[in-house]
């Protein structure tokens, strides 16, 4: 089943213009990352059809939900489709569990994939189904607004910055939540963020808007690891890499395995064989064109130079380096880059200072 | 008719007329209400305006005109005549009618706010939430406003109860039909019975002390923090 979602959407206002034609992929999650004004909002409310492009076309699969050039468009309530807004907008006039069925009760039977009690149980919010949206925390109201989204049946899950509201142990709190959605369900989710960090942990998919405007959209790697792109990441340039967990070491540290090598980290409490995804800023990377056995630095891989680029931050250049075929970033100052005589092909020495695991 | 009987004629009168105009606030309000919430018209001012006008014009501004709107000459009583209604001053159909333009900003307005401070995002997420627009008004927007709908019923039906000039110029003083208390406590007083226009009065005060009091105790600022 090919559910493939064709976007092409053009808003125009006084002093905003979003103009978007993007092909994603039908099922995982695509994240959507750009700033504040950057139109990401904008986008995924003309997708929900809360607001209507003047000039749209828009398709999940064979669903299609709009198409401006016959005059076609779907209201938003006749949408298969979940949304969970910033702020999690519970009906404080019903239950928790009158939220959850508000969508699923509108939903003919038929067509209804999940019970009740399954989606409660993904979310963890059982024992909150009698509550009032009043006497929850901020993490499990968002918690609530993605199960009632969930149970209104969605062909997509839209999710505009369902995190931002909350705070650092809040987020933590929902994090596995929302992977655990992207493990277990089969859902397309459209994911928007100004973090790169959310992104990062989230994404399989990603979408860079700048002014209304697709910078660039591929699989994460690919994008992340893209060094014409510096301004839109500024100082959080870097790529993901997808680990396993190898083998624990007497000093409190983890090996993990990638195709390009491993990586040691300080201990991780998890199974052996457990898939962690790690970001490695550009920044936390440096180079050495002859192995430095006398540095604190542990992880250091082979890395051969494949191209380089200014960034906007002054006196720095971004190398796009291959580490037995995975991308790696490393942004080092221009002088040194002069020094080393960094250029396309040079085999050296990519230190990595610090490895941010995103699991 | 002895004066008891009288009193308590008024008093029934004044309750059916409060009801009967407080049922028919809620059922031409809510739609203005809504409309006035939420429209980007540029109409809404003006109408806005138009539905506030009894709140600063003398009730006898509104009587005189309704009564030469609904005479014999006036439009509405053209109408009333020709579909073999008669006419409407002096009946307690045209006191009604009346109260209702009279009492009208009273039900309006605390519901117009209540439907403003629900914002659009209730409704984005019911309709998200397959919840067409009507079906999202009479889930969501109603319920949210309910305080608003409170406030305005007991409005409605207390500024209709508490009402004289505009009964005089368009209701008269036809007992049973049209003396309502306000009028009745006018003709007491008028007759130098001043023990019965104690208790009519003194029971009006006590009555406007208590919707005033049930109010205050429905509509606290609590419900701010959800």
């Amino acid at each position: 089943m090919s559910r493939e979602i064709r976007a092409r959407l053009r808003i125009e206002r006084c002093d905003f213009k979003l103009e978007v034609d993007l092909t994603l992929p039908g099922r995982g999650v695509t994240g959507l990352f750009g700033h504040s004004g950057s139109g990401k909002t904008t986008c995924l409310r003309a997708i929900a059809g809360l607001e209507r492009a003047a000039d749209g076309y828009f398709t999940v699969g064979d669903d299609v939900w709009q198409d401006e050039a016959k005059g076609l468009f779907v209201p938003p309530h006749q949408r298969a489709l979940g949304m969970v807004f910033q702020e999690a907008s519970l009906f404080p006039h019903l239950s928790v569990r009158g939220n959850m069925q508000f969508g699923e009760q509108r939903t003919p039977g038929s067509k209804r994939h999940f019970a009740l009690s399954e989606v409660a149980e993904l979310l963890g919010i059982e024992h909150l189904l009698d509550r009032s949206p009043g006497q929850l925390s901020g993490g499990e109201r968002q918690r609530v607004a993605i199960a009632r989204a969930l149970l209104a049946a969605p062909q997509i899950l839209l999710l505009d910055e369902p995190l931002a509201a909350l705070d650092l142990k809040r987020k933590l709190e929902i994090l596995p939540y929302l992977e655990r959605l992207h493990r277990e369900l089969s859902l397309p989710i459209i994911y928007v963020s100004h973090s790169p960090d959310e992104v990062a942990r989230l994404a399989d998919h990603l979408v860079l808007l700048e002014q209304g405007r697709v910078v660039a959209s591929g699989p994460l790697k690919q994008v992340l690891s893209r060094i014409d792109l510096p301004a839109t990441f500024a100082d959080d340039a870097g790529v993901v890499i997808e680990t396993r967990l190898a083998a624990q070491e007497a000093d409190d540290l983890s090996r993990l395995e990638f195709s390009g090598g491993q990586i040691l980290v300080t201990r991780r409490d998890e199974p052996l064989g457990t898939l962690l995804r790690c970001r490695i800023h550009a920044r936390d990377v440096s180079l050495a064109l002859v192995p430095q056995v006398q540095s604190s630095i542990l992880n250091s891989v082979e890395a051969t130079v494949v191209d380089l680029a200014s960034t906007d931050t002054p006196g720095h250049v971004l190398v796009r380096l291959d580490v037995a075929g995975e991308p790696l970033l490393a942004r080092i100052t221009r002088r040194s880059a002069a020094r080393l005589q960094i250029r396309p092909g040079l085999a050296l020495k990519a230190q990595i200072k610090a490895v941010a695991l995103l699991a | 008719m002895d004066s008891a009987a009288a009193d308590f004629a008024a008093v029934w009168l004044t309750l059916k007329l409060a009801t009967v105009v407080t049922i028919l606030l809620l059922i031409i309000g809510t739609p203005i209400a809504w409309w006035l919430a939420r429209t980007g018209s540029a109409l809404k001012s003006v109408v806005g305006a138009v539905v506030a006008l009894p709140l600063v014009l003398p009730p006898t501004v509104i009587g005189f005109y309704l009564l030469i709107a609904m005479g014999p000459q006036g439009p509405v009583g053209q109408l009333t005549q020709w579909l073999g209604i008669g006419l409407l001053p002096f009946t307690f159909p045209g006191l009604v009618i009346a109260s209702v333009f009279y009492s009208l900003p009273f039900v309006v307005q605390p519901i117009q706010n209540a439907f403003e401070a629900i914002g659009e995002r209730p409704l984005e997420v019911a309709a998200t939430l397959r919840a067409g627009p009507w079906d999202a008004f009479w889930s969501v927007a109603v319920p949210l406003a309910r305080p608003g709908f409170i406030t305005g019923a007991i409005l409605g039906f207390a500024h209709t109860v508490g009402e004289f000039g505009i009964v005089l110029m368009i209701g008269g003083n036809i007992p049973g039909k049209t003396r309502v208390v306000s009028v009745q406590i006018y003709d007491h007083v008028e007759a130098m019975e001043y023990a019965q226009a104690h208790w009519l009065a003194g029971g009006m005060v006590l009555f406007s002390f208590l919707v005033l009091l049930a109010l205050y105790i429905f509509n606290p600022a609590r419900r701010k923090g959800e």
